[in-house]
């Protein structure tokens, strides 16, 4: 079944490109934001608001369109890219996006950040046939080709990396009894509604569930609740903040399970380092991406050449924040979306070079992870690997899981 | 505060009805977009509408009035996903719902004042989207992930575009409830409720049911509010915990105190003044990053504070007493 | 028993921070009669820079001492530049001054140092104090640096000719002016102390809830609901409110979880424990509304 599916892709996948490289030569070809000297992408981001953490995305792509504007844009087209705060309110996503689409008249929006946020511009940017590309959320519903043919995700689903956590526990843990802290919102719910569901008939080793609100000071209350359950297992579904200060609080607490980070929180600068390195021993995650702060990738080649453009091109940026390393993967992958369009620059285009990546290699990525989309399949990275903390930074282990046939 | 010329205002409200008319001649000018981003503008000139009513004119603080709002929206959103009513329906009933609640929580408010009221409305914008995700609740209201509708549709088949009937939908609705708070606070009951503001002993000796008016007040406070949380749901077209952060509480007051206390005009104003105040420090930030090329990276929000500050400055009781002080000066002068 | 002790010990711990923002809340009203807003974005800021102070090599105390006597010259300059000539304004408008305020502290902590988290040392020895399993160290010295606050808040305000002139200059300014209190600058200096009093608030808070330009926004609501279940006016009204507030909101998570134990049903939990305490907070006040600790008004005709 499987072969099936990947042969047909090829073959429809080597078709598209036949005819966007004969459309190429035969005329330029323009929606609206697009010419015949510039690109305009549009993107939203919480530059303020409770989740300006993430603000740092939307900076760092600011600095990544400069570098190709500099070495003289997209086949001799520069890109525009707007960005506009949306402070992480839906309502206020919905207003700066219709005047990005209809006012600057952008030719796709690009990693609108947030799952609320971009759920409120879902149904709109469908309507109006504008792409909204590589959307910077986890959440399962991005992948759907069929009711929404113009919304693409990007990073492996918080559903799957859960399913795989699930597994990870049944297989190693004898006898565990689980306990979840998680943030009481979309990202939360979605998380643990895959590892419910990659318990399966083991969903009764759940022992506590308890959530937290990023209004809440501290989340000590909660961690002490779970060890109060008798949880030997922890998975820890929160934001680097929180999830740091979980961590912490079980080791004061001299509460030892083992612990499951989602990968939301696995960067080492944001997390793992202010939980301090003595209470994170041992922790497991999935990670997709190299982590800047992890030491074995100081010779990679990818990583060189990010940390030189870092100091090069994005200065004030932070060195050890894994958000500049995501956000430079991810748009490498719309620079190369964009080159492939060539000077067929339509909107239509455009989501079917995004839909047309076989294996691709983007910087950053994990060794062995790679991009593949179709036109039925627009989950761009399905792969993730496992890795425990250990000393200062993760420590990958066992083969990279494709999630590709679920 | 003074009245808004009645001429003017017939000149203004036709104007307000033309202006989408114009659509054919300037596409451009007259997009779909702007009348978007006026029907927002008079969605939170509603809100604040009703936040003047209790605070400007009955001189009871409420820094929650985003709850409100909240129960608004999910009151037409669970309406229109759960019983399938049309939007123009789910309008009376957010009023209802929003009445109910406001009175029953003017209630205890009655025995609060100043700061202590300020912080039950403040804990109460607070609750509200906690208790929307409540577990026993989220069947009804989609919990977390909210509820997705549908935008409303142009009837009798008028040539007219969503964005243009969203306009008219909004600026009639506006129009009805500016005129009743008028008649309200021009009869016996607004005399009353502006006694209590200025004068609670004496109101209360010479015979006004204080508690009543206040609670009612509060109830019809809400009212308001939820009315426009109810629009707010048509034109969004989404409603989530997300979109009624404690934020939204600080919005409707400072439309309040930009536009003016205690003045209806002011109302409009604020709210229109809000909207415009957010995007233009968006605008200037970006002129200041872009065009200016500054390499201090100066942000939509700082911006925003900055402007918030020199307007309080400058007009410290609002635009419309600005205008008025400034209307007043000129005339001296030339008297 | 043994979670029952450590929920309030931690909602104790969690009490102190609250505590100590309230007490800035308190110092503010005293001398001003407002409630500011931007006080813990102020905090927040003031913490920011004994973080910088660190990062450039001094020690822990040093930059407390520092950060602080910033803090009390920046609230100086805030009162005089800003909120002086706006001394007639109504109180709506200086609400609105204080937002402008938040906004400005939070984006320019946010565009100068980025809002990724940071580590935030603690002074308390690690082992040498607290109780193993039920409250940390810092926890612990948190609890007794707020005492010791408002032990000196105390004396001040009670001893010392000065304290005398600011509670004159806030009760009666036209009779302390009368007897040559410079009430304007009194107002100038309670902004002072109460940035003072925040600075030390967020250096503690940080190491608990780690440094980052939103780290008071949650943290402000409870300490305004402190101020006031405490009373105002009363800076030892409002520690002891913090406390409540800390110590209620975990009873409820924990008496939510019992009562799911015990029967199985899901009544009130974490997302509710917030929402539940604040309605007791409400009702408490409507009972006594000048708060546990704050002295009654009596309005006269």
């Amino acid at each position: 079944m499987k072969t099936k599916r990947r042969t047909f892709v090829a073959g429809a996948s080597a078709a598209a490109i036949l005819s966007s490289s004969r459309a190429a030569f035969a005329q330029k070809k323009y929606d609206d934001g697009a010419s015949d000297t510039e690109i305009k992408v549009g993107n939203t981001n919480p530059y303020s608001g409770p989740a300006s953490a993430y603000g740092v995305i939307g900076k760092t792509i600011e600095a990544y369109w400069k570098t190709v504007n500099e070495a003289g844009g997209i086949n001799g087209r520069k890109v525009k890219f707007l960005t506009m705060d949306d402070g992480y309110v839906p309502s206020k996503t919905v207003e700066v996006v219709r005047q990005l689409v209809e006012q600057d008249k952008v030719l796709c929006m690009f990693q609108t950040l947030g799952t609320p946020t971009n759920t409120a511009i879902h149904k709109y940017l469908n309507q109006k046939k504008v792409p909204q590309l590589f959307v910077a959320t986890g959440a399962s519903k991005w992948g759907k080709p069929k009711e929404f043919p113009w919304t693409m995700g990007f990073q492996p689903d918080y559903h799957t990396e859960a399913v795989i956590y699930a597994k990870h526990v049944l297989a190693n843990v004898k006898d565990a009894k689980i306990g979840v802290l998680m943030q009481n919102d979309d990202y939360g719910k979605d998380y643990y509604e895959g590892f419910r569901e990659g318990l399966g008939k083991d969903v009764g080793r759940i022992v506590k569930h308890a959530s937290y609100e990023t209004t809440d000071p501290t989340v000590e209350s909660q961690v002490i609740q779970l060890k109060d359950a008798g949880a030997n297992v922890f998975f820890n579904i929160a934001i680097p903040k929180f999830a740091a200060q979980a961590m912490r609080k079980a080791a004061d607490i001299g509460w030892k399970p083992v612990q499951y980070l989602n990968n939301v929180s696995s960067s080492v600068a944001s997390t793992m380092k202010p939980a301090g390195f003595d209470n994170v021993q041992g922790v497991v995650t999935a990670q997709y991406l190299m982590d800047p702060t992890d030491k074995q990738w100081d010779n990679n080649a990818d990583m060189k050449m990010w940390k030189a453009w870092m100091t090069k091109s994005n200065a004030q940026a932070n060195l050890t924040d894994a958000s500049n390393v995501f956000a430079y993967a991810v748009t490498f992958l719309m620079h190369e979306t964009l080159k492939k369009c060539g000077d067929n620059l339509t909107r239509e285009n455009v989501m079917r070079q995004a839909a047309n990546f076989q294996k691709f290699r983007v910087p950053l990525l994990l060794p062995g992870i790679t991009v593949s989309t179709s036109p039925t399949d627009f989950y761009p990275i399905q792969a993730v690997q496992l890795s425990r903390f250990k000393g200062e930074s993760w420590e990958l282990f066992g083969d990279v899981m494709h999630a590709e046939s679920t | 505060m003074p009245a808004f010329p009645k001429k003017l205002l017939w000149v203004l409200l036709a104007l307000a009805f033309l202006v989408p008319l114009l659509h054919p001649l300037f596409p451009d000018v007259v997009s779909d977009y702007r009348l978007f981003l006026v029907s927002t503008m008079i969605i939170a000139a509603i809100a604040v509408l009703g936040l003047n009513l209790l605070t400007g004119f009955n001189g009871q603080i409420s820094l929650g009035h985003g709850a409100f709002y909240a129960v608004g929206a999910y009151t037409a959103a669970v309406l229109m996903d759960h019983l399938n009513m049309p939007y123009w329906a789910t309008l009376p009933c957010a009023a209802v719902v929003c009445f109910i609640v406001g009175y029953l929580f003017g209630l205890p408010a009655l025995k609060l004042e100043g700061h202590y009221l300020a912080l039950a409305t403040f804990a109460l914008a607070l609750a509200v989207p906690q208790i929307l995700k409540y577990k026993w609740l989220e069947g009804l209201t989609g919990g977390v992930q909210g509820i997705v509708l549908n935008k409303p549709e142009v009837p009798f088949g008028l040539p007219l575009s969503e964005d243009q009937w969203l306009y008219y939908y909004c600026l009639v609705t506006m129009v009805i409830l500016y005129w009743a708070a008028a008649n309200m606070l021009n009869s016996r009951s607004g005399r009353a409720m502006m006694a209590i503001r200025d004068q609670p002993l004496a109101a209360d000796t010479m015979g006004i049911d204080t508690s009543l008016y206040k609670t009612v007040t509060f109830g019809i406070s809400a009212a308001y509010t939820g009315i426009a949380g109810a629009l707010s749901a048509s034109a969004i077209a989404f409603v989530a915990p997300d979109s009624f952060n404690i934020f939204l509480s600080i919005k409707f007051l400072i439309g309040l105190v930009v536009g003016g206390v205690g003045s209806l005009a002011g109302s409009v104003i604020g709210g229109i003044f809000y909207v415009l105040v957010d995007n233009s420090a968006q605008a200037l930030s970006m002129f200041v990053k872009n065009d200016l090329g500054l390499q201090f990276d100066l942000s939509a929000y700082t911006v925003f504070g900055i402007l918030l500050i020199v307007l309080m400055y400058l007009m410290p009781m609002g635009i419309v007493g600005g205008v008025y002080l400034l209307m007043r000066r000129l005339r001296s002068l030339r008297g | 028993m043994e979670q029952f002790l450590q929920q309030i010990a931690s909602g104790l711990a969690n009490g102190a921070i609250y505590a100590c923002v309230a007490l800035a809340l308190v110092m503010i009203y005293v001398s001003t009669d407002h409630i500011n807003f931007a006080q813990g974005e102020m905090a927040m800021f003031s913490t920011y820079i004994s973080w910088q102070l660190m990062t450039w090599g001094l020690s822990f105390w040093f930059a407390f001492i520092l950060a602080v006597v910033f803090s009390f010259v920046l609230g100086v300059i805030i009162e005089r530049a800003i909120l002086r000539p706006l001394h007639n304004a109504p109180v709506l408008s200086i609400v609105v001054v204080f937002i402008g305020l938040l906004a400005i502290c939070n984006s320019v902590a946010g565009a100068i140092w980025s809002y990724l988290i940071k580590e935030f040392p603690s002074p308390f020895p690690k082992s040498s104090f607290g109780i193993a399993g039920v409250i940390g160290p810092h926890q612990l010295g948190v609890v007794m640096v707020t005492l010791i606050v408002l032990g000196l808040l105390f004396v001040f305000f009670r001893y010392t000719p000065l304290g005398l002139a600011m509670r004159a200059a806030a009760q009666n300014p036209q009779m302390a002016r009368l007897v040559g209190v410079r009430v304007d600058w009194m107002l100038a200096l309670g902004w002072g102390l109460a940035a003072a009093v925040g600075a030390v608030a967020g250096i503690m808070v940080a190491h608990i809830v780690y440094l980052d330009p939103n780290m008071m926004g949650g943290i402000l609501l409870y300490a305004f609901a402190s101020a006031l279940v405490g009373g105002i006016s009363n800076p030892g009204g409002a520690v002891v409110g913090g406390f409540i507030v800390g110590v209620l909101e975990n009873m409820v998570a924990y008496a939510g979880n019992q009562i799911e134990k015990a029967t199985g049903i899901y009544i009130i939990g974490n997302g509710e424990k917030l929402t539940v305490a604040l309605i007791i907070v409400i009702t408490v006040l409507t009972v006594k509304p000048a708060g546990l600790f704050g002295r009654v008004v009596v309005k006269r005709v």
